[in-house]
């Protein structure tokens, strides 16, 4: 590839306390393609997400935005360099409609001081026509009323909203029906298209293999392999999580057999 | 990616052309009507069980007590009302968070008591007392937040604690003699007892109209040239209407003399409604306007929907957790005032009882949710009046001994269907 990618990580560190959970991690997210993480429970995967967001702070390695290295102190310096993080649980305020909760603590104000409704109902309904919802009949109906694929739908809009660079989705089809987690992989691939770099968390192989331009497995807190998704079988990646290699794959032998002890 | 947003919005209008401009007349009613009922049927209720409720038992009371509806008790019953609505405005805020303040009561005698023994014993000023005693009530809800957002103590211990020690503090304060009276030149007692001149009274019901108006008005022409969708003029109009019928009808029955012993002086005239109306409308419009329309009630009810969210979100969420306490008591101190204005005096035993009670009754009436995130301002008035009818049309039904027996059996049963309507439409809103 000669694209500089939107974020790479470059052998990132990090314990708790004796727990070594990641070790010289590396991994990179392209602008434009959705990046598959996949990897076993407790093989890390939450952990390198919250690294990335800022929530926790690596112990060493490097995290390069868009081709210049940065320190990521904290959630906020992640959120300023366009890291938006969707996650399982979707955040979002039941009681509040739609537009209220796209532009929950950042709401835009009139030169009084008032709330803007006008615009960012504007904004609200444009963020979701760039995606091509048609779910969703009115924009100012309650989150409440919303199915969980119109729930997902609106926390993924969001990062659109915000000129997101990088959105991490965290298993966003874990809770849904077969007809909308169709729906909310389209709009993953369509957010793609839009030119951010997804990074799509997932432990379900066919979402991974349907919209996945690039597959990162890690194993045991080790990226096994990062792989074009095109270059893999399913089985290969399934070999990969479970092993942590699957023939000229991954870790060597002593490395996979090294870190299951 | 600068450009991101403009692209967005290119691509948009290339889409649809001309075809979100709203149509007007009769489909755009049938529309805005559709939207409504389906608000409806979802479990927003909005205002509708307690304003049917308001009718209801004042029929009833209407044809079980043929003087009901006179100006005279109309004017007793919005005084009574009064210091219930002020402090159920502020408790709706902490309700909004899904707390609740069970001192708000006490807090009000507390402010009251304070307030009294400066004037009467301390010769203070009567604004310099008043202030007083709003500053106490604001310190203490900053205290009483305080415990909750950053030491992590359950709302309801720390106000039921001070509930019982606000009451001690007020029989320390007032002392053996059982009430303070109030001197009655006070400006502070005309406030519940004299009246707004005629002239002025329909002038405010004027402006008050015509300002609600404009900003309806306003609001729809904003909508319109931002393309979005909006109420219909027709709709608009009809409830301009209602509201200037009801402020008129209000105005002139309160323009009736009420002085029951009439003589030849024409300064013994009891009429035009009472100055503390003026008041309940100007708390009413600001708190209102705080909810609806700022970043700040946005993100009270964002908390009380889910506090986590809104943590992520950047709020700062023990802030809010803290104001909301601040307000909550600082109108407590002003419903204090206002019931020390109705009595005339400040008694040892202020705020206690079913002051509360019927304040959390009337909001919970009024429509807002005991679980947080959902309640407006108007629930505060709605409701107030809803218990001041059951208060005083019960009072002159059941005359004796036992009356306020009932009248606490009737206030609690309410307050219980009340707490138990909203849990199933809480229920029926999850599902």
């Amino acid at each position: 590839m000669t694209t500089i990618p939107m974020l790479e990580l470059r052998g990132i560190e990090k314990s708790f306390g004796p727990v070594h959970v990641l070790s010289s991690v590396n991994f990179t997210a392209n602008a434009g393609e959705v990046t598959a993480l996949v990897g076993d429970n407790g093989a890390g995967k939450t952990t390198l997400v919250k690294c990335i967001g800022g929530i926790y702070r690596v112990d060493a390695g490097e995290l390069i935005f868009d081709g210049t290295p940065r320190s990521v102190h904290g959630p906020r310096d992640a959120a300023l360099l366009g890291v938006e993080i969707v996650y399982q649980d979707l955040a979002l305020c039941d009681n509040l409609d739609i537009v209220e909760n796209m532009f929950l603590g950042r709401e835009e104000v009139t030169r009084r001081r008032t709330l803007d409704e006008n615009s960012m109902e504007k904004l609200a309904q444009q963020a979701l026509a760039s995606l091509s919802v048609r779910t969703v009949r009115s924009v100012r109906q309650l989150v409440a009323s919303l199915s969980g694929g119109q729930r997902q739908t609106v926390a993924i809009a969001k990062s659109v909203l915000w000129k997101s660079k990088v959105v991490i989705l965290d298993e966003p089809t874990a809770a849904l029906g077969v007809a909308q987690t169709g729906q909310v992989l389209d709009l993953v691939r369509r957010l793609a298209g839009q030119g951010v770099a997804v990074i799509l968390v997932s432990h379900n192989m066919n979402d991974v293999m349907k919209v996945a331009d690039s597959v990162g497995v890690l194993f045991l807190g080790r990226m096994a392999a990062q792989v074009r998704r095109e270059e893999v079988t399913q089985t290969q990646v399934v070999e990969l999580i479970t092993a942590g290699r699957s023939g000229d794959l991954g870790l060597s032998p002593a490395e996979s057999s090294g870190a299951a002890v | 990616m600068s450009a991101h947003t403009d692209e967005i919005v290119e691509q948009d209008e290339q889409d649809e052309p001309e075809g979100r401009e709203p149509v007007e007349g009769l489909a755009a009613l049938g529309a805005y009507t559709r939207g409504y009922v389906a608000r409806v049927r979802g479990g927003e209720l909005g205002s509708i069980p307690a304003l049917v409720g308001l009718i209801v038992i004042t029929v009833v009371f209407a044809v079980v007590h043929p003087g009901f509806l006179s100006a005279y008790n109309i004017e007793a019953l919005v005084i009574q009302a009064a210091p219930i609505i002020v402090m159920a405005m502020g408790l709706i805020f902490v309700l909004l968070l899904g707390e609740i303040d069970l001192s708000a009561g006490t807090t009000g005698g507390l402010c009251s008591a304070i307030m009294a023994v400066l004037m009467l014993r301390h010769g203070a000023s009567w604004w310099l007392a008043l202030v007083v005693g709003l500053i106490a009530g604001v310190i203490i809800g900053f205290g009483m937040g305080w415990l909750r957002a950053r030491v992590g103590i359950p709302s309801f211990v720390i106000t039921l604690a001070t509930f019982l020690a606000f009451q001690g503090v007020t029989l320390i304060l007032i002392g053996g003699q059982g009430s303070v009276i109030l001197p009655d030149s006070s400006p502070l007692i005309k406030l519940e007892n004299s009246f707004v001149p005629l002239w002025l009274g329909w002038t405010l019901l004027a402006l008050f109209v015509v300002g609600y108006a404009a900003i309806k008005v306003n609001d729809a022409l904003g909508r319109r040239r931002a393309g979005l969708s909006r109420a219909p003029f027709a709709v608009i109009a009809a409830k301009v209407v209602a509201l200037a019928a009801l402020g008129a009808a209000f105005t002139y029955e309160m323009g009736i003399n009420r002085n029951l012993s009439n003589n030849a002086f024409l300064s013994n005239k009891a009429q035009g409604m009472p100055w503390v109306v003026v008041l309940l409308v100007i708390l009413y419009a600001v708190w209102h306007f705080v909810l609806s329309r700022t970043r700040y009630g946005r993100h009270v009810y964002a908390v009380g929907g889910n506090a986590e969210a809104s943590l992520r979100a950047g709020i700062a969420v023990s802030r809010i957790r803290i104001s909301v306490f601040v307000i909550c008591s600082g109108m407590a101190a002003v419903s204090g005032m206002v019931a020390a204005s109705l009595l005339q005096s400040v008694q040892s035993n202020a705020g206690a009882g079913n002051t509360l009670l019927l304040a959390v009754g009337a909001a919970v009436i009024g429509g807002t949710s005991l679980f947080g995130g959902h309640g407006r301002v108007i629930d505060a008035v709605l409701g107030g009046l809803v218990v001041a009818v059951i208060i005083n049309g019960m009072s002159d039904l059941v005359q004796g001994a036992n009356s306020a027996g009932y009248e606490y059996v009737v206030t609690g049963a309410v307050l219980l269907l009340a707490a138990g309507f909203d849990a199933v439409v809480r229920r029926g809103r999850a599902s």
